[in-house]
């Protein structure tokens, strides 16, 4: 179906489509990696090890079929290692630090309903590429979903310090989500081809998800009234600079180093 | 956190189906749900099974080294409790 994107315009929003997509899992899954080794124990450390290598695959998968789409003008890990700061356009949330554990997993919690509707959505895209990776995605997802679920309830049902952790730990992050729903020009047209999802559609269904496990977790939804966006426009919170740094580091003190 | 306040399982894997379980190795968790996901994330990540069984390792009642001598002992001077003890009639063959 890559052929719907006759003209070039077209083309050049679904390769920003398919970066965008790429980006919001190759940061997150950075931050997850973070984790390795510092997991609260073994076990732990090793389960989210396997989440951060989930998204690492599936950010590959979209900057594999970015290359494509740029006719092999730029290669895979051109995408993930030599851009600058400002070329990034993942979702803020993505990028934020880890935190605690709590935060940690009320991120995981907020993303892991996101990408549930979103995926299921885009795997039905007119995009064969898209929606096949979609269709792989959600297999881990659901999984992942299991997980912060389980250790939300387990959290806020907990003591009343790993209560009070979890619900800082929302609270500290609730600003970003109103950015998840919302659309650019560019999305917006390719939710007219039927190559992205209009995840306008999509909030009432995770609030009243999110808004039940909160429940059951004995944590209130954070009443927000402050809102942080522009990562879909390549406006970052400071620590995606310091997420590159590290992540690129490779890359920029020995160019072209392969492994 | 630590693993001292969590419990101790032991963790069975299925392979192939029409093989048995067998004890892969052991991990810590809070509740059986959550070492079933352990059990999957540290022991299954390379396609290692089909089915997984987790049993909490205090449930598992072992014999004792003690006991040796008067459990396995005994059938050291039995062969004829083995097959291998009785010579097959040649139209048997290979059995």
């Amino acid at each position: 179906m890559k052929l719907i994107m006759s003209d070039l315009r077209d083309k050049d929003l679904l390769l920003q489509f398919t970066l965008r997509l790429g980006d919001d899992a190759l940061i997150l899954g950075h931050r997850l990696s973070e984790w390795c080794r510092n997991g609260p124990f073994l076990e732990e450390d090793i389960a989210l090890s396997n989440i951060a290598l989930d998204y690492i695959g599936r950010a590959r998968m979209h900057y594999s079929y970015a290359s494509d789409l740029s006719e092999g003008e730029k290669s895979e890990d051109d995408f993930a290692f030599l851009r600058e700061c400002r070329d990034y356009q993942n979702f803020l949330i993505n990028e934020l630090p880890r935190g605690d554990f709590a935060q940690t997993m009320a991120r995981q919690l907020i993303l892991d309903v996101f990408y549930t509707l979103q995926l299921e959505q885009m795997s039905q895209s007119k995009d064969a590429t898209l929606a096949a990776i979609a269709g792989k995605a959600i297999k881990e997802t659901k999984y992942h979903l299991r997980r912060s679920t389980d250790w939300v309830l387990r959290l806020g049902d907990g003591t009343e310090e790993s209560h009070n952790r979890l619900q800082a730990g929302f609270d500290a992050i609730w600003g970003y989500v109103p950015e998840m729903f919302e659309q650019d020009e560019v999305e917006e047209k390719l939710v007219k081809l039927g190559v992205a999802v209009n995840t306008k559609d999509l909030k009432p269904e995770w609030e009243k998800q999110i808004g039940a496990i909160l429940k059951e977790a004995t944590i209130d939804v954070p009443q927000q009234e402050w809102t942080v966006r522009g990562g879909r426009a390549g406006f970052h919170t400071e620590h995606l600079g310091h997420l590159l740094s590290e992540l690129q580091y490779m890359q920029r003190s020995y160019p072209g180093l392969e492994w | 956190m630590s693993t001292e306040k969590l419990e101790l399982f032991e963790v069975f894997i299925r392979s192939k189906r029409g093989l048995d379980h067998r004890h892969v190795g052991s991990l810590h968790a809070e509740d059986h749900q959550q070492a079933l996901e352990y059990a999957r994330d540290c022991y299954t990540r390379r396609s290692e099974g089909v089915s997984l069984w987790v049993v909490k390792s205090a449930d598992i009642v072992a014999s004792q080294e003690d006991d040796a001598e008067s459990f396995y002992d005994p059938m050291d001077d039995k062969p004829y409790r083995h097959a291998t003890y009785y010579q097959l009639p040649k139209e048997v063959d290979n059995m």
